[in-house]
């Protein structure tokens, strides 16, 4: 597959959608934007990333309604893609549990900075995979696949949510290749200290729906999981039951959600991390009240951040529509860059990408009428 | 045989009709995989059962079973099948 050959932006927007994945090539003052696309129309694109260590390596987790799951892998930028070799797929059925088939890969994460061509991928249902070659070829990482204790913290697809259970937000510790963390919808939070090869809850604070068992890590449903890149100590969380902080060595997390608007509430699905300061983060707040709309509260969107670690909280919402716009952004659909002035983006359910170059003062729409927009990323090509 | 490919695998195959070889449903899907790398996993995931929307048809027979046995001569469709409106 190919498309234009045009000039590399200085910073890229790789948005993943429902039936195709664009890409936003941006100018150093991230003003004009030239569009690539669609590449894989037609395909569910869950995510869309580009490999920070190399800066050229592109991998896409790619779906259909019809057909079983794969992975892409481009090293020009998108112009020619190559399908994995050995797509994330589970192995068969062991220690008297159930075999299972990868519905989808739902996200994709670049290994240590020290490990070039290790990456990771978490899939719907829940499984963890790792590719040491850059995404050619991928295996079934870790034990937790089909342990026992790990199938039951899994709960069955109807406990998921509603496109299936998924393992997400996979981190790893840029000081220690070894040291891992990943978030299940559901299933919780989980920490390995020796490189994958054992997993542990790490759910303490954290709270569940009401009249089930938080002692039981089932019923956790984090949502989005972030590591500070100024302060790998620190990890904030969305979750389906509020907003939190988690400072390490510790191990219990806070609720700083409740520090939030009454009205507006602590859930949602996306979080974006500041670069440079570890007290600054960003949330998409989302109607989860009675039977869960799912859409910003009130019809009015915006996106709200607090500066000192979720002490306090100020809405961003100016350029966004100030009413009747019931849309909502996805958990990978919201993302940062790394420049002086913090760049914002997020993608809608509605197709819609929006931007702000000042940490949330301004917002522009950046394009409309695109599919339902699942993922969102920034990323620094390298010639 | 001649294998009938479903639109959605065109990507692959590059057209509607293909050759491949066999004498049971896995061995032609086997070829096939052979011949344009990645196809098998897009119709039949990694516990071997056919995906949900992928039906094979010979001569006008639902085939279930992947040891089901093919003649040389014969025609294996391939479908996609529709769902939703």
């Amino acid at each position: 597959m190919t498309s234009e050959d045009r000039a590399v932006g200085t910073l890229l927007v790789l948005v993943a959608t429902r039936k195709g994945a664009w890409i936003f090539h941006g100018d150093a003052e991230r003003k004009c934007w030239r569009i690539d696309g669609p590449h894989f129309l037609g395909h569910i694109i869950h995510h869309l990333v580009l490999d920070p260590r190399d800066g050229r390596t592109l991998l896409a987790a790619a779906s259909t309604g019809h057909l079983g799951p794969t992975l892409f892998r481009s090293t020009d930028f998108g112009r020619n893609w190559q399908e994995a070799a050995r797509p994330p797929a589970f192995g068969p059925a062991a220690n008297g549990l159930e075999a299972r088939a990868v519905d989808h890969t739902f996200w994709l994460a670049p290994g240590h900075a020290g490990e070039p061509g290790v990456w990771y991928a978490g899939t719907s249902p829940q499984g963890l995979f790792r590719s040491g070659d850059g995404g050619v070829s991928w295996a079934p990482f870790s034990g937790i696949n089909d342990d026992a204790q790990y199938r039951q913290w899994f709960g069955t697809v109807q406990d998921g949510t509603p496109d299936g259970p998924k393992l997400h937000s996979i981190i790893v510790d840029p000081r220690d290749a070894q040291h891992l963390y990943f978030a299940m919808s559901g299933g919780g939070v989980h920490e390995s200290l020796d490189g994958g090869r054992s997993f542990a809850p790490l759910v303490e604070g954290m709270e569940v729906v009401a009249g089930f068992d938080a002692a039981d890590v089932t019923f956790h449903d984090p949502h989005c999981m972030r590591l500070c890149p100024s302060n790998p100590d620190r990890l904030y969380q969305q979750n389906h039951c509020g907003i939190y902080r988690l400072d390490r060595p510790g191990r219990r997390w806070q609720r700083i959600g409740r520090n939030m608007p009454a009205e507006i509430g602590d859930v949602g699905f996306p979080l974006v991390l500041h670069p440079r300061d570890d007290n600054t983060l960003w949330v998409f707040p989302m109607d989860g009240s009675d039977v869960w709309p799912r859409t910003s509260p009130g019809g009015q969107p915006a996106v709200y951040g607090s500066r000192d670690g979720g002490e306090t909280w100020q809405r961003h919402g100016i350029g966004l529509p100030a009413s009747q716009a019931w849309w909502t952004v996805k958990r990978q659909a919201m993302t940062g860059d790394r420049e002086a002035g913090v760049g914002l983006y997020f993608g809608t359910t509605s197709g819609e990408l929006w931007q702000s170059r000042d940490e949330g003062g301004q917002w522009e729409c950046m394009a409309s009428h695109l599919p339902e927009i699942y993922a969102v990323e920034t990323a620094y090509p390298q010639a | 045989m001649r294998v009938l490919i479903p639109s959605a695998l065109h990507s692959y195959t590059g057209g509607p009709w293909v050759e491949a070889t066999g004498g049971t449903v896995a061995e032609v899907l086997a070829d096939l995989e052979r011949q344009f790398p990645g196809i098998r996993f897009r119709m039949v995931d990694e516990q071997q059962r056919l995906r949900r929307h992928i039906r094979l048809f010979l001569h006008g027979d639902m085939l279930f079973d992947l040891e089901h046995p093919l003649p040389a001569d014969g025609e294996l469709c391939i479908v996609q099948a529709l769902s939703g409106g």
